[in-house]
C-alpha cells in the first residue's frame, strides 16, 4: 500500500513547514530564539500525533495483558475471540514467526507471554479487529487459564529468591573502588534513603500504523525515540530482513525515555502481516501505565567521611535499584547510578557498589536523568548531613568540594571538559529570593492550593539547595553515531534549497529548529527542509535521549554541511579550471579569488549536491572490575535552589520558586533550553510531591491521571533560570545536552527545602502528605 | 450498539427512562465517560440530558437557593459565586475548568461518591432533593438520598431535577485535602457553617466515610463553646471540634492515602474552618 495514503501523522515536521520558510529573509543562526515550527500547531490542536494516524480500511488492534503479577499460563483459549463477528486475528506466544524475545540491551522479554507472565500488564495476546470496540470485546473473550505464583516483589530479596527468569535474578552488579578503601574521615555521616517509582507520563499514549508492503515487509509509523533499533527489533521478531522493515516517525507527544523500549511495535507489525490489513493502536491512558517502562525505585545507603574543615575523604555507597520483570536499559541505568554516586564533589576515597534486580514489578528502564535523579536524593540530603555535623553553609560546603576541570571523578577518569560546577552554584544562589507570602494573597497559591485549606498562621517557608551531575550521551565505550544526508539543490527561483535528512525522533528537544540553524550557520542557507524521518531513507541518528542528539546529530549535520560546501567548492574549481583554494564561499555565491570571476549557487547545483556523513563521538571505554575507566563522555552540571511553604498539619507543599543555574556549554537555542529548563523542573517537582506508581503485591493501583497525580499550573514554582555557558570542548559548537538536569536536582532541592522548612528527617520521596502530617516531631 | 434517547422536557426524559430500564443518564460525562473509558460500564443504553433545558434553572430567594440539576460547577464559580459561598469553594476545587465546564450538580449527587465536592455542603447545609419519575416529583433529604458508596436512593425510573438549598445567615466553609494544589480527588474535606439564627453549628464530611458525614456530637459542643453575640469561642474548643469531627470519621486506607492520616486531616481542617467561619462573622 502506497505510503502517500496515509494522511496524518507521518511526520511531526511536514516537508516546508520544517523551518526556515520563504518569509524568512535571514537565514536562522546557531544562537537564535528560533521558534519551533510545531508549537502552534500543538498549542492549538492542529498536529497531527501518532494516535492521529488514519488509513481507510485499517484494522484495530488491541493487547491482552496479565492481571497477575507472576503466573505460570496453562493454556490459553483463542477460539471464543475469533467466533466474534469482525476479529480478523488474535495472535499469541506461538504466533512470533522469528524471536520470540525483544529488548534494548538482551532480547530477555516475551514479545507475547508464553508458559509464564512476570508483571502486572504483560501482554499476553495481541487482537485485530474491524472496530475498536469488537478489539475490546475480542481481548475480553480470550480465555487465559493462570495458575497465580507468589510474586517476587522486594528487590532487597531478590537475590536470594529462586530465579524468576532462566537469565537469574541479578541484572549487574557495578563495585567502584577508588583510591583507599581504608581512608576514613573525623566527620562521619551516614543514611538511608528512598526513591519511589515515576513515570514518564507523555501525554501522548502510545500509538502507531503498520501497513502491510507488497514486497512482504511492512511499513511502520510509530511515535518513537529510536526508529533504527526499533526496526532492528521488530525485524529480528518477524524473521524479516531489516531492509523489509521500515519505520517512519508519527508525530510524538512526549518520551522522556518511556519511548525508548519496543511497546506496540511488534505486536502492530504481526496483525499487519497475519491480516494483510493495515492495523492500527492507540493505548488507552491506563494500558499506557502497562505499556511502558518506568523509572527504577532506589533504596540506598550512604556514609560520608570527611575532614573537620569540610573535605570529603570518603564516600561509601550502596545503591539498589529495582529493576522489575525484564532487563530494559537496566544495566545503564547503574552504571549511571553508581559512577555518580557521589554527585559533583572531589572525592578521592570511593567504596560503591551498585546493585540493579529482577522483581515481579513493572519493568524498569529509561527515564529523563537515568539514574542520577535517584542518587542526587542521596548525595545532596548527605552534604546538608554533613553541612550540620561540621556547622557550615551547605552552599559553601558544595563550593568548597565542587569538581574542577582537571579533578577525577571516582572512575579515576579525568575530567578534561567544561566544568563550571562553582559557577552554577553561584549562579543560583545569587538569584533573588521570593517575597515573602503574602497574607492577603489569594488562598490557593498557598499549600493545598484550590482546596482552600490553609491560613497565612499554617504555613512554613524553607529553602534548600542542591546540585548534579550527569554524562551526556551513552557510555561505556558503546558506539552511539549519527547520520545526516544533506541534498542542496536550486529552488524555483535559483534560490539555494537545503533537504536534511536525519532519523533523528523529534520527541520535543527541538531538532526541528536546530537542523535549520545549523544549515543556516554553516552555509547561509535560508530554506532549510526537514525530511520527514525513517529508517529506509538514512542510516541510525541513535536515540533522542542521554540529552545526547544536539551533539551527535548536531556533529552529523554539521560534517554535512562542511561536506555540501566542499564539493560547491569543488564544483567551481572544475568549471574554472583552478585549484580549490582559489575559490571562495559566500551564501549563494562563489568567487575566484585570482580572477575574481564569480558564479552563483544554482549554477553548480545540476545536478543537486547530496551527502551522507556519519558523527561518531570520542570513544568512550568499559569500566574495569574496580569501576574504573574512561567511561562518560562529557557532564553536564546543574545547581538548584528550591523555595517551598509547608502545611505542617496537613503536610501540603507549594513550592513557590526554583532558581537554576545550568551548564548548557553554548546554548544553540536559548528559548528551548529555557522550555527544557521549565519542564525538567516540573518533572523534578513531581518525584519531590507528588508522582509515583503505587504498587500492591506487584500490582499497579494507580494506572490513570486521576491518581497518578502530575503537576498542575498551581503546583508549578515560578522558574528564575540562569545559562551558564563555558563552551565544551570537542562538542560541536560546544554545545553539552540541556534536557536531563533540571531534572535532577530541582527535586532534591524541594525536599532540602522541605526539611528545612518542617525539620524532619524526610527520607523518601514522594513526600506524601502523611509523611509530615504524622511525623514524629522528635525524629 | 448503545441505544441515546435525546429528551428535550423532563417528561420525555422520564418517558425515556421507563422504556429503557437500565438506561444512564448523561449530564456532563464527567463521571460516566471515565467509567466507559476503564471500560468498568457499559449500558444498554443512555439518555442524554444536554438538550432538557428545564434542568438548567436556577432561582435566589432570601430563604432558598434552587439549582436544577443542570447547573455546572462552572456556573458556580461564575454567575452564582458566593450565593452559597461553601459550595462556590467546592465546586472551584473539582477538576479542571473543562471539567467544570461539563460536570453538574445533579451528576455530583447522583454518581454519590464518597468524594463528591458537593455533597459534604448540601448535607452542612441540610439540602433537598427534587426527584421526577413516571408517579410524580417528591423530594428527599440528601442524607436520605445518598444511602452507600455510589449508592442512591433514586429509582431506576426518576432523575434529579432539582436540589434546594436552604439560606443561612452566617458564614461558610469548605475546606479540601488533596496531594495535589488543584484537579485532585479528595482524600479529606468538610463543610462547616455557622446559622446564627438558630445558633447552631452544622458540618460534614467527605471521603472519610461511604457518604456524607454529618458529626452531631462535634457540632453540639462547638455551637456550646461559641458566644454567639461576639462571635468567639476559646482555641482549645476549636481544637476539640475537630477532634471529635475526627472521631466521628470512618475513613479508609487506600491508593490514595491511610485512614490515619484522614482522620488527622478531618481534625485539621474542620478546626481551620470554624476558625474561618467565626473570623468571617467576628
Amino acid at each position: 500500500m502506497a505510503r502517500d495514503n496515509v494522511v496524518a501523522g507521518a511526520t511531526s515536521a511536514p516537508p516546508g513547514e520544517a523551518t526556515g520558510t520563504a518569509t524568512a529573509t535571514v537565514a536562522p543562526r546557531v544562537g537564535d530564539d528560533a521558534p519551533r515550527p510545531d508549537g502552534i500547531p500543538k498549542a492549538t490542536g492542529r498536529f497531527a500525533f501518532s494516535s492521529d494516524l488514519w488509513i481507510d480500511g485499517m484494522l484495530w488492534g488491541r493487547t491482552l495483558r496479565s492481571p497477575h503479577p507472576a503466573a505460570r499460563v496453562r493454556s490459553i483459549d483463542v477460539a471464543p475471540a475469533l467466533a466474534l463477528p469482525g476479529v480478523w486475528a488474535v495472535l499469541t506466544a506461538a504466533d512470533v514467526p522469528g524471536r520470540p524475545t525483544f529488548g534494548l540491551e538482551v532480547p530477555d522479554q516475551p514479545v507475547l507471554a508464553g508458559d509464564v507472565v512476570r508483571y502486572h500488564g504483560e501482554p499476553v495476546a495481541a487482537v485485530a479487529a474491524d472496530h475498536p470496540e469488537t478489539a475490546r470485546a475480542a481481548a475480553e473473550a480470550v480465555i487465559v487459564d493462570y495458575e497465580p505464583l507468589t510474586p517476587l516483589v522486594d528487590p532487597a530479596a531478590a537475590l536470594g529468591s529462586p530465579p524468576i527468569h532462566p537469565d537469574g535474578n541479578l541484572f549487574r552488579h557495578l563495585p567502584i573502588r577508588h583510591g583507599d578503601p581504608g581512608a576514613t574521615g573525623t566527620v562521619v555521616v551516614e543514611g538511608e534513603y528512598e526513591v519511589g517509582m515515576q513515570d514518564q507520563a507523555f501525554l501522548g499514549p502510545e500509538s502507531g500504523l503498520a501497513v502491510p508492503a507488497d514486497d512482504g515487509g511492512v511499513d511502520l509509523y510509530v511515535a518513537t525515540q529510536w526508529l533504527h533499533v526499533d526496526r532492528d527489533q521488530v525485524a529480528a521478531s518477524l524473521g524479516l530482513p531489516v531492509e523489509r522493515v521500515r519505520l517512519h516517525l508519527a508525530g510524538v507527544g512526549g518520551a522522556f525515555g518511556g519511548r525508548e523500549d519496543v511497546s506496540l511495535q511488534i505486536h502492530l507489525c504481526l496483525l499487519a502481516l497475519r491480516t494483510g490489513r493495515p492495523v492500527k493502536m492507540v493505548y488507552s491512558r491506563d494500558e499506557s501505565f502497562f505499556g511502558h517502562v518506568h523509572r527504577h525505585p532506589a533504596r540506598m545507603w550512604y556514609r560520608h567521611h570527611a575532614t573537620a574543615e569540610g573535605d570529603l575523604v570518603k564516600i561509601e555507597a550502596r545503591i539498589l535499584l529495582d529493576g522489575g520483570a525484564y532487563l530494559s536499559s537496566s544495566n545503564a541505568v547503574i552504571s549511571n547510578a553508581a559512577c555518580f554516586a557521589p554527585g559533583p564533589y572531589r572525592v578521592p576515597n570511593a567504596v560503591i557498589d551498585g546493585y540493579v534486580v529482577r522483581t515481579n514489578n513493572p519493568p524498569c528502564g529509561a527515564m529523563r536523568g537515568f539514574g542520577s535523579v535517584q542518587v542526587c536524593y542521596g548525595h545532596e540530603a548527605q552534604m546538608d548531613k554533613l553541612a550540620a555535623a561540621i556547622g557550615v553553609d551547605p552552599v559553601a560546603l558544595r563550593a568548597r568540594n565542587a569538581l574542577h576541570r582537571g579533578d577525577r571523578l571516582v572512575t579515576g577518569q579525568v575530567l578534561t571538559g567544561a566544568v563550571p560546577v562553582r559557577e552554577v552554584i553561584r549562579a543560583a544562589a545569587a538569584r533573588p529570593l521570593p517575597a515573602p507570602a503574602d497574607p492577603d494573597g489569594p488562598v490557593i497559591a498557598r499549600p493545598g492550593g484550590a482546596g482552600l485549606t490553609a491560613d497565612p498562621e499554617d504555613i512554613t517557608r524553607g529553602v534548600g539547595f542542591a546540585l548534579s551531575i550527569k554524562n551526556v550521551a551513552y557510555s561505556e565505550g558503546y558506539d552511539d553515531y549519527a547520520t545526516a544526508r544533506l541534498r542542496l539543490e536550486a529552488g524555483a527561483g535559483g534560490e539555494p534549497v537545503a533537504t536534511v535528512v536525519v532519523a533523528t525522533a523529534e520527541v520535543g528537544q527541538g531538532f526541528v529548529t536546530l537542523a535549520g540553524q545549523i544549515v543556516g550557520e554553516e552555509l547561509g542557507v535560508e530554506r532549510v527542509v526537514l525530511a520527514p524521518a525513517g529508517t529506509a531513507e538514512v542510516g541510525s541518528a541513535g536515540s533522542s535521549s542521554a540529552s545526547r542528539q544536539t551533539w551527535v546529530s548536531g556533529g552529523a549535520l554539521q560534517l554535512a554541511c562542511a561536506a555540501v560546501r566542499a564539493e560547491l567548492v569543488s564544483r567551481a574549481a572544475s568549471k574554472w579550471a583552478c585549484p580549490t583554494d582559489a575559490v571562495e564561499v559566500s551564501p549563494g555565491a562563489l568567487r575566484r579569488s585570482d580572477t575574481l570571476e564569480r558564479a552563483g549557487w544554482a549554477e553548480l547545483l545540476h545536478p543537486p549536491i547530496e551527502v551522507e556523513e556519519v558523527y561518531h563521538h570520542r570513544p568512550t571505554r568499559a569500566l574495569d572490575a574496580d569501576g574504573q575507566g574512561d567511561a562518560h563522555l562529557a557532564m553536564m552540571f546543574a545547581a538548584h535552589r528550591a523555595v517551598v511553604d509547608v502545611d505542617r498539619g496537613l503536610g501540603l507543599v507549594r513550592v513557590v520558586q526554583v532558581a537554576t543555574g545550568q551548564d548548557v556549554g553554548r546554548a544553540l537555542n536559548p528559548l528551548q533550553v529555557t522550555g527544557q529548563i521549565e519542564g525538567g523542573i516540573a518533572q523534578g517537582v513531581g518525584l519531590a510531591v507528588m508522582e509515583e506508581i503505587v504498587l500492591d503485591t506487584g500490582r499497579v493501583r494507580n494506572p490513570s491521571f486521576t491518581d497518578y497525580l502530575i503537576p498542575t499550573t498551581l503546583d508549578m514554582p515560578v522558574v528564575d533560570a540562569v545559562l551558564v555557558q563555558e563552551p565544551e570542548p570537542g562538542a560541536p559548537y560546544g554545545a553539552k545536552g540541556v534536557g536531563e538536569p533540571p531534572a535532577i536536582s530541582s527535586g532534591p532541592a524541594v525536599l532540602a527545602a522541605i526539611r528545612d522548612a518542617t525539620g524532619l528527617p524526610l527520607s523518601r520521596v514522594p513526600v506524601r502528605p502523611a509523611d509530615i502530617a504524622l511525623a514524629d516531631p522528635s525524629g | 450498539m448503545v441505544r441515546i434517547a435525546r429528551p428535550v422536557t423532563v417528561d420525555e426524559a422520564v418517558e425515556a427512562l421507563s422504556e429503557e430500564p437500565g438506561a444512564q443518564l448523561l449530564a456532563g460525562g464527567t463521571d460516566f465517560c471515565v467509567e466507559v473509558n476503564f471500560g468498568h460500564r457499559r449500558p444498554p443504553a443512555v439518555v442524554a440530558l444536554r438538550r432538557v433545558d428545564e434542568l438548567t434553572h436556577r432561582e435566589v430567594t432570601d430563604e432558598v437557593v434552587t439549582l436544577g440539576a443542570g447547573v455546572t460547577y462552572s456556573d458556580l464559580v461564575g454567575p452564582l459565586s458566593g450565593v452559597v459561598p461553601a459550595l462556590t469553594a467546592a465546586a472551584r476545587s473539582v477538576g479542571s475548568p473543562q471539567i467544570r465546564n461539563a460536570g453538574t450538580i445533579g451528576g455530583n449527587l447522583a454518581t454519590a461518591s464518597p468524594a463528591g465536592d458537593t455533597l459534604p455542603v448540601l448535607a452542612a447545609l441540610g439540602a433537598r432533593v427534587g426527584l421526577r419519575g413516571p408517579g410524580g416529583e417528591r423530594t428527599v433529604a440528601l442524607e436520605d438520598l445518598v444511602t452507600g458508596v455510589k449508592r442512591t436512593s433514586i429509582r431506576p425510573d426518576e432523575l434529579i431535577v432539582e436540589v434546594a438549598v436552604p439560606r443561612v445567615r452566617g458564614s461558610q466553609q469548605f475546606v479540601k485535602v488533596g496531594t495535589r494544589n488543584a484537579m485532585v480527588i479528595a482524600i479529606a474535606s468538610a463543610a462547616v457553617v455557622l446559622d446564627r439564627d438558630r445558633r447552631e453549628v452544622r458540618c460534614a464530611l467527605g471521603s472519610v466515610a461511604p457518604v456524607p458525614l454529618r458529626v452531631p456530637l462535634a457540632e453540639a459542643s462547638m455551637a456550646d463553646a461559641i458566644d454567639w453575640e461576639r462571635m468567639a469561642a476559646p482555641a482549645a474548643a476549636l481544637t476539640s471540634f475537630g477532634e471529635i469531627a475526627a472521631e466521628a470519621a470512618a475513613p479508609i486506607s487506600d491508593h490514595r492515602s491511610t485512614a490515619a492520616y484522614r482522620r488527622r486531616a478531618v481534625a485539621v481542617i474542620c478546626e481551620r474552618a470554624m476558625r474561618r467561619c467565626l473570623r468571617d462573622a467576628g
